[in-house]
């Protein structure tokens, strides 16, 4: 492909030139926004299934100490003898005072601050649990008790998350678009500036596709270009951020652990930019062309 | 796309020719002619001659009026066939056209490549035409490196290199001294010889009336034809050749003396070789 010969001079044309530079860098947009894309829903996907199948109970404390021992106790019996419960696990003061203090800090263990008994619960897989029904049952032994199933809070995350990842769809398509109309432009310019050529060319019996695959072969060669500048640009980023992101807090950000279904995805796109900018210059040609007789 | 033989290979119904809104240029241009056939298109400048060049190799299309190429209605003709039909024309451009960026090589190439030919071929024939036409020493030249002689051989070597069936020349011997222009001319009618149909517009009347040849002659956007003899009927050792032998002996050629390497192509050199 590199050594075929061209019967137009386009690559010395100065005004394509910069089109390597474009593409490298709608390349490595791309790549961030789709790394993003993946992150987000790798993320979502965790915290889904971190936290479907788990519950916290709480009970709300009171002013008598030794009562709310009992009330404890009481919950602790209704959730044994609960079915679809796999474990369930009471957090001790000192988890709940550790968990408090970047909030709160020393008063939290001071003992002035009411502290609720928290249970985590982890439930069967596969059961069809009613968290209702729980909750029913909670309530008619003790008095302030409250299930807290999670549902609520995730699926408002899991909302968020995919308002960005159509965000980032956008963004992607954008990126597209921009691609596209830029080598529409250069391609037209080179299609003037090589006007008399392709007329010569075509009046010697050259048929459109001849002619319109000299450009293709110059955009998909420049579109490689890019797409390779693009990507080296990329990777470097995408790794940096990964690095931070460990740093910073390993329990909030996930890392960007991708596997290789994700890293296909993500050097297919420059290859995808390098055949957009190919099948556009070559319609673009043919669509010139068809003016001509 | 058949042919037959005695079908015309160019054939002009009413045909007319406006650019935009301006007045017609050519108007009423019916003619045909017979495969074979050799003319010289006459005119005053800017009576249309180069309108109707184009409308023959297919650049132009008619404002009105019926063209038919090798059988083949123009009209109804689809794109993707004319092509096929632009490859049986040979075109000498008024200005060459050549592509400047390209060796002379490539240059007379271009017809063989573009019709798909095999890069064997393609080698073969154009080094062969071009030892023909004196320049195997300029094969990797770039035509703006080369003299105004020498780019008209490469324009000429570039419209017959796929052995045209008909053959149009935009004002050949316009450029050139009269030594090159009967060179140019017997050329023209050694391919005549061999069943090329020829057109040549020109303004030098002294040069068609010497040679016979039919004439097509433009005055107000009318066409004229009479038709005249062939390359043929008159023997190898023609008018034509003469002129152009004895303007060389005289040494009013100043285009080829410029070093010795540039030999040029000569009367019966061998063009049956070639074709």
């Amino acid at each position: 492909m590199i050594s075929h010969r061209s019967d137009l001079p386009l690559d010395k044309d100065e005004h394509s030139r910069f089109l390597p530079w474009l593409i490298a860098f709608m390349v490595f947009l791309s790549i961030l926004a789709v790394a993003g894309m993946l992150v987000l829903n790798a993320t979502a996907t965790r915290w889904d299934k971190g936290v479907r199948g788990t519950l916290t109970v709480q009970v709300v404390p009171s002013n008598d100490a030794l009562k709310d021992e009992t009330r404890l106790n009481a919950v602790l019996t209704v959730l044994a003898t609960s079915p679809e419960i796999a474990r369930y696990h009471a957090l001790d003061k000192s988890h709940l005072v550790r968990l408090l203090e970047p909030w709160v800090g020393d008063a939290a263990g001071s003992g002035d601050l009411p502290l609720p008994q928290l249970i985590d619960v982890e439930l069967k897989p596969a059961t069809d649990f009613d968290a209702q029904a729980l909750d029913k049952r909670l309530k008619a032994r003790v008095e302030g008790v409250n299930i807290d199933d999670h549902r609520v809070w995730l699926d408002r995350l899991v909302r968020m998350i995919e308002t960005f990842e159509a965000l980032a769809l956008v963004v992607l398509m954008f990126i597209v678009l921009a691609t596209i109309g830029t080598v529409i432009f250069t391609t037209r310019t080179g299609l003037a500036i090589h006007r008399e050529a392709i007329e010569v060319l075509h009046l010697i019996g050259a048929h459109d596709n001849y002619i319109a695959r000299q450009f293709s072969r110059r955009a998909l060669g420049l579109g490689i270009k890019g797409g390779i500048l693009g990507l080296l640009l990329a990777l470097p980023t995408l790794w940096f951020l990964a690095h931070l992101a460990q740093d910073l807090d390993q329990r909030l950000l996930p890392d960007i652990g991708f596997d290789t279904i994700h890293w296909a995805m993500l050097v297919a796109l420059p290859v995808s930019v390098a055949l957009i900018a190919m099948v556009t210059a070559r319609m673009t040609v043919l669509r010139n062309l068809s003016r001509m007789l | 796309m058949t042919t037959e033989i005695d079908e015309p290979i160019v054939r002009f119904e009413n045909v007319g020719l406006r650019y935009g809104l301006g007045p017609e240029v050519l108007r009423d241009v019916s003619f045909s002619l017979a495969p074979g056939s050799f003319h010289f298109l006459l005119g005053e400048s800017g009576a249309g001659k180069s309108s109707l060049l184009k409308l023959i190799y297919l650049a132009l299309r008619p404002t009105r009026g019926l063209i038919s190429q090798f059988g083949n209605d123009i009209a109804t003709t689809p794109r993707d066939q004319l092509p096929a039909l632009r490859r049986r024309i040979g075109v000498v451009f008024q200005e060459f056209r050549l592509l400047n960026h390209l060796s002379t090589f490539d240059n007379v190439a271009l017809p063989l490549r573009v019709a798909g030919a095999k890069r064997a071929d393609v080698n073969k024939h154009v080094t062969e035409l071009l030892a023909w036409v004196g320049l195997k020493d300029h094969m990797k030249a770039r035509p703006p490196t080369l003299s105004g002689g020498q780019q008209q051989r490469v324009a000429i070597a570039r419209a017959v290199i796929s052995r045209p069936r008909l053959l149009l020349a935009d004002e050949p011997t316009g450029n050139v001294d009269d030594a090159m222009g009967y060179r140019l001319i017997h050329l023209f009618e050694e391919l005549n010889r061999l069943g090329t149909t020829v057109i040549i517009a020109t303004h030098n009347s002294h040069l068609v009336e010497r040679l016979g040849f039919g004439q097509m002659k433009l005055a107000d956007g009318h066409l004229t034809v009479a038709p005249g003899r062939t390359a043929e009927e008159t023997g190898p050792a023609s008018e034509i050749a003469k002129m152009a032998e004895s303007a060389v002996d005289s040494g009013a050629d100043s285009e080829n003396n410029s070093n010795g390497e540039d030999e040029p192509y000569r009367a019966n050199s061998g063009v049956e070789n070639y074709l």
